[in-house]
């Protein structure tokens, strides 16, 4: 069955590895999935760390675009995308090719070795 | 001159020039935007002046060109954290919402095989330039479906060139029917309810039968919903335009 409703990232939501990790592009008979949310409520929006559960291996993760649509001006994707990140900050793959939007070099200190490996920007 | 009989011939004036008074041409067709129409309530129409003088105020700053769904923009923000400050995103207009300064319009396009939308605000400072890059309006006034659609018909190349008109009289209207993913569906546009006429329905005979279930005929003839918009428009056309004239 196909979920509608709350279109930001929570617990158990669906989401699509966008960098080109092994981890993230092995086919696996299930889809990596978010189990936690690291923020005070449990709903992820862009720039919020998640635990994603990838052929059975826990995996922290960088949302970096979700169906919701956010504050005007920003761009909304059509899929949930999210970055593979160690528990340091660094990200596991090694080149991004779908667009990032702009707003996380907010922050740039966390995630600068992020956002060197993004190609484009939205 | 002597012409063959010998005579001196009639004199022929030159034929008269015609003359193409352009300045008129433009003046008998007039667009006005959707957000200057306000909506119809209980609401003190001081409330929509002010913003109107608001809205035409900006306008002189800033040129909004006269756009409609289905065309293809390119608009250029003030990003603070963008690389040169300066953001340009291309794509197809899919809906123009919202009425007075908070007027919005929501641009689509496919970037490396992931559907981006971004919703601009019209009168927001931080824009800095909207360019026409392709005049067509299409059937509907709401290409919502097209998130549904291949995705084919949602990219736009990011340097395209703006398509010259040369034509100021009319829009053409793109008569595209558009292909669709397999259902689900993110709505369920074969319903009546959404009035679509640019899909190109592939369903069987029977589904379309039944989506007719839910057909509400008579909202067409329901008086209590008539908005008869020609007098305001009229007015508010005369206000906008003096106010963009001084």
């Amino acid at each position: 069955s196909i979920t509608g409703a709350c279109r930001a990232i929570q617990k158990l939501t669906r989401v699509r590895v966008v960098d080109n990790s092994t981890l993230g592009n092995t086919p696996y008979h299930r889809p990596p999935k978010c189990i936690h949310v690291y923020n005070k409520t449990g709903v992820g929006k862009v720039g919020d760390k998640i635990l994603l559960a990838i052929k059975g291996e826990k995996k922290k993760a960088l949302i970096v675009g979700h169906k919701m649509p956010g504050p005007t001006m920003t761009p909304r994707f059509d899929s949930n995308n999210v970055v593979l990140i160690e528990d340091n900050g660094n990200p596991i793959g090694t080149r991004i090719k779908t667009p990032i939007p702009y707003i996380l070099r907010q922050k740039e200190g966390e995630f600068s070795k992020v956002l060197a490996i993004a190609r484009n920007f939205v | 001159r002597i012409s063959s009989d010998g005579n001196p011939a009639k004199f022929q004036p030159p034929p008269k020039p015609v003359i193409i008074d352009k300045q008129k041409q433009r003046e008998e067709r007039r667009f006005l935007s959707p957000e200057f129409i306000p909506p119809r309530g209980r609401t003190d129409p001081l409330k929509f002046f002010i913003e109107r003088k608001d809205m035409i105020q900006r306008r002189k700053v800033f040129n909004i060109p006269e756009f409609y769904v289905g065309h293809v923009l390119a608009v250029t923000t003030a990003d603070p954290y963008a690389n040169e400050k300066v953001n340009r995103f291309v794509g197809i207009c899919i809906q123009r919402g919202g009425k007075g300064l908070g007027a919005t319009f929501v641009l689509r396009n496919v970037i490396e095989d992931q559907g981006v939308e971004i919703c601009y605000e019209l009168y927001n400072p931080r824009i800095q330039a909207i360019e026409v890059l392709k005049l067509e309006k299409r059937l509907d006034d709401n290409l919502m479906y097209l998130r549904d659609a291949l995705p084919e018909y949602s990219t736009f190349d990011v340097n395209m060139k703006p398509v010259s008109r040369l034509d100021h009289e009319e829009v053409p209207v793109n008569k595209l029917q558009v292909r669709m993913k397999p259902k689900p569906w993110s709505k369920r546009w074969e319903r009546p309810k959404y009035n679509i006429k640019g899909i190109k329905f592939e369903l069987p005979e029977k589904k379309m039968k039944e989506a007719q279930k839910w057909s509400q005929p008579w909202l067409e003839f329901d008086m209590l919903r008539e908005y008869d918009t020609s007098k305001i428009e009229d007015k508010i056309w005369k206000e906008v335009s003096e106010g963009l004239k001084k």
